[in-house]
């Protein structure tokens, strides 16, 4: 007879074994489940999490858009896992991406043609703002109202994609592209573009930006009042309000902060990989960064590793696709294991397994 | 803006880009915008990568596509990789893969690319590949035209592009044509492939009384949602379509897309191979019309098949006199548009109501 009995506190080797006892769980039943679809099971899974990385035909290629593809979602995760950890759930991370990258492609758009070194660092401060006045909807609205901060910031996530559609076929449209819509290309305006920085590697100031975020939410959470009042309120609301944390303020200080990244990686992607505002330019970073979020334990530094390792998936997973003929949706099945046998064996490091029955 | 546009009726060929010597083996790549099992326009373009293998056997390898590629940065990567692993020639069947085939075609000089529905060759290596799907939106027209009985017709539209506008005005012109009192209401879905979005739009359109739905996204969920209302007919797009047969699906646009790469990989291989912008329709057999149902009267079949043979003839499905939709003339008595000004089409014909989103 198997049952659980609750650790006194969470297991630090536990935590630190799982997400690797979790990659090697989806390794094998996604193995399996290759192996069903007729496919060689190791060559698939060789192709996913090694060719990425060393395959000599592939790697110079997809190693630095490895970088391109877990920036934004870094970025995007360590603002939310702020909140998160207090109990303020952003859920709206892709409307605030989407904003982001509207008002700051909209400044760059304004100087076009013009040249200047100011050009840039306005359109940054612009997306950064953009993004945190839509995460101000739902915080005002929870804050004033008592509205719930998931619905309101998931709702508006629609709201954000209908006014990109707009923006696409009307205000930023290229007035030279033949009545297509889609804004011209930031990435081909040299005083608005977001290019590599060193050849070949993929990094980007949005990956620069992804990093420093990283060392800021150690920090912070580590050694600054601000990161203890929001680990206090998420493990103990109540104390929290004793030792004087101020609900308001930190709904408007975590929703704010997470806005402002959301907001920061979807200027950085407009005008770096993305280059134009497009119909479609939503992509869903905001929110495959909820998963890495959470992959990442909410620890900044588990996300940057999480969010490599979900960038990893994706490039793998398109290289299986093509190279063996893998379907997508079992590529999206392999990455659904990932995260379901992450939170499963997560359960390790909060309860023990004993055998036998109660005393 | 003209010379951008392709202004050449069916084919032409363009300078440059020829390649002297035939090749053993070719290695044929497609990038898909959806999955194959959309049974609408990703599975056309897969059937015609099938009968690619079915005609060249060993001599072709196109066992290489990706489904459901997202029209952005990622179907950049998705091209690279392509090139990487050894393609001659990627396929790339979606509007939104412009940019990215244009860009990835400047690293890859000897790699083909051949791009469905859009205008921009930048590189002596990328060609583009489009269908007349206005000519077969005449016939459906038509049809939709004598069916109604609410005279509402309903338009799914995917996205306010030129080729999505050109089928909206040429079915609304064929309807008008055979019954005065028709009138059209389009509802834009932005998306290329998104079965539930879609079902909702159909379902707005019943709600509002429209009884003739036509379609320019790729599922069949539209068509599944006409069934559920008596009296309510729809058409295939892109695929015949049809487990709907034979209503409410009365009839169907077929994209033929097996004989242009055939062609186009025939070519790399004898050594022919040669950068072109082609437009083809119903007399290329690009455009197929699926089988009219007996849902529909003997006449009302017989008139568009009519509609299609004369079409077949050279009657071009935009033909004067016709205004725009703010009144002011568009064409006079006897005109057809050029080719270049068809493929920037940013407005509705006099008597669509509501406006192109802006």
């Amino acid at each position: 007879m198997l049952r659980l009995e609750k650790r006194a506190s969470p297991s630090r080797a536990w935590g630190m074994a799982t997400p690797v006892l979790a990659v090697v769980l989806t390794m094998i039943a996604g193995g399996i489940m290759f192996a069903i679809l007729g496919k060689n099971p190791v060559e698939a899974i060789r192709t996913i999490f090694w060719d990425p990385l060393f395959n000599p035909q592939f790697a110079s290629y997809s190693r630095p858009q490895l970088l391109v593809k877990a920036g934004p979602l870094i970025l995007i995760a360590v603002g939310l896992s702020l909140g998160f950890r207090a109990g303020i759930w952003n859920i709206g991370a892709e409307g605030q991406y989407i904003i982001g990258a509207i008002t700051g492609a909209a400044v760059g758009l304004a100087f076009y043609p013009m040249g200047g070194w100011f050009i840039f660092p306005l359109m940054v401060i612009a997306g950064a703002f953009g993004g945190f006045l839509w995460a101000m909807i739902p915080a005002v609205l929870r804050t004033v109202f008592r509205t719930n901060e998931i619905l309101v910031s998931l709702l508006l996530v629609y709201v954000a994609q209908s006014l990109l559609s707009s923006m696409a076929l009307g205000a930023l449209r290229n007035p030279q592209g033949g009545g297509f819509p889609g804004s011209r290309n930031l990435s081909q305006y040299p005083a608005a573009a977001n290019p590599e920085l060193i050849a070949g590697t993929g990094m980007h100031w949005g990956v620069v930006a992804s990093f420093i975020a990283v060392t800021f939410a150690y920090i912070l959470l580590q050694r600054h009042m601000l990161g203890f009042s929001i680990r206090l309120a998420g493990q103990a609301p109540r104390a929290a309000r004793f030792a004087g944390v101020s609900p308001t303020r930190l709904v408007i200080l975590c929703l704010g902060i997470s806005g402002a990244l959301a907001g920061l990686a979807g200027l950085f992607e407009v005008t770096g990989p993305a280059g134009q505002i497009s119909i479609d330019f939503a992509s869903g970073y905001g929110f495959t960064a909820i998963i890495v979020a959470f992959l990442g334990r909410l620890n900044p530094v588990g996300i940057l590793l999480a969010g490599l390792l979900m960038a990893l998936t994706y490039i793998g997973g398109e290289l299986a696709q093509f190279m063996l003929g893998l379907p997508a949706a079992a590529i999206q099945a392999f990455q659904g294991m990932l995260l379901f046998f992450l939170l499963a064996v997560d359960l390790l490091s909060n309860y023990r397994i004993r055998i036998g029955r109660a005393q | 803006m003209k010379k951008l546009l392709l202004a050449t009726a069916a084919t032409l060929a363009i300078a440059g880009g020829a390649s002297a010597q035939g090749m053993d083996k070719v290695k044929a790549c497609f990038v898909y915008v959806g999955p194959i099992g959309d049974g609408g326009w990703t599975f056309q373009h897969d059937q015609g990568r099938l009968a690619v293998i079915e005609e060249f056997g060993d001599r072709v390898d196109a066992s290489t596509y990706q489904e459901s590629v997202p029209e952005g940065a990622d179907a950049e990567r998705v091209l690279t990789q392509m090139a990487l692993s050894g393609c001659n020639i990627i396929f790339t069947t979606s509007f939104g893969y412009m940019d990215q085939t244009n860009n990835v075609a400047a690293k890859f000089p000897n790699v083909k690319f051949e791009h469905a529905t859009g205008y921009k060759r930048d590189h002596a290596n990328v060609s583009t590949y489009d269908a007349r799907f206005y000519e077969g939106r005449a016939v459906m027209g038509t049809i939709a035209g004598h069916m109604t009985e609410s005279n509402k017709i309903g338009y799914i539209g995917s996205f306010p592009i030129p080729e999505v506008i050109q089928g909206i005005n040429s079915s609304f012109i064929a309807a008008r044509k055979v019954n005065p009192d028709v009138t059209m209401s389009v509802v834009w879905a932005y998306t290329w492939f998104d079965p539930a979005k879609e079902a909702d739009a159909a379902k707005a359109l019943i709600e509002q009384g429209v009884d003739v739905i036509l379609q320019h996204t790729d599922s069949t969920a539209p068509l599944a949602e006409a069934a559920k209302t008596e009296g309510v007919i729809g058409f295939g797009q892109a695929s015949d379509m049809t487990e709907f047969k034979p209503s409410p699906r009365v009839s169907s646009i077929i994209d033929n897309w097996a004989p242009y790469y055939i062609e186009r990989i025939g070519a790399l291989l004898d050594g022919t191979y040669e950068q072109k912008a082609t437009w083809a329709g119903i007399a290329e057999g690009e455009v197929e019309i699926g089988e009219i149902t007996d849902a529909v009267p003997a006449e009302v079949k017989a008139a568009a098949e009519a509609v299609r043979d004369a079409i077949v003839g050279g009657q071009h499905p935009f033909t004067g006199p016709l205004n725009k939709q703010d009144g002011s003339a568009w064409l006079a008595e006897g005109e057809t548009p050029e080719d270049g000004d068809l493929a920037g089409m940013n407005f509705y014909v006099e008597g669509i109501t509501g406006s192109i989103p802006q």
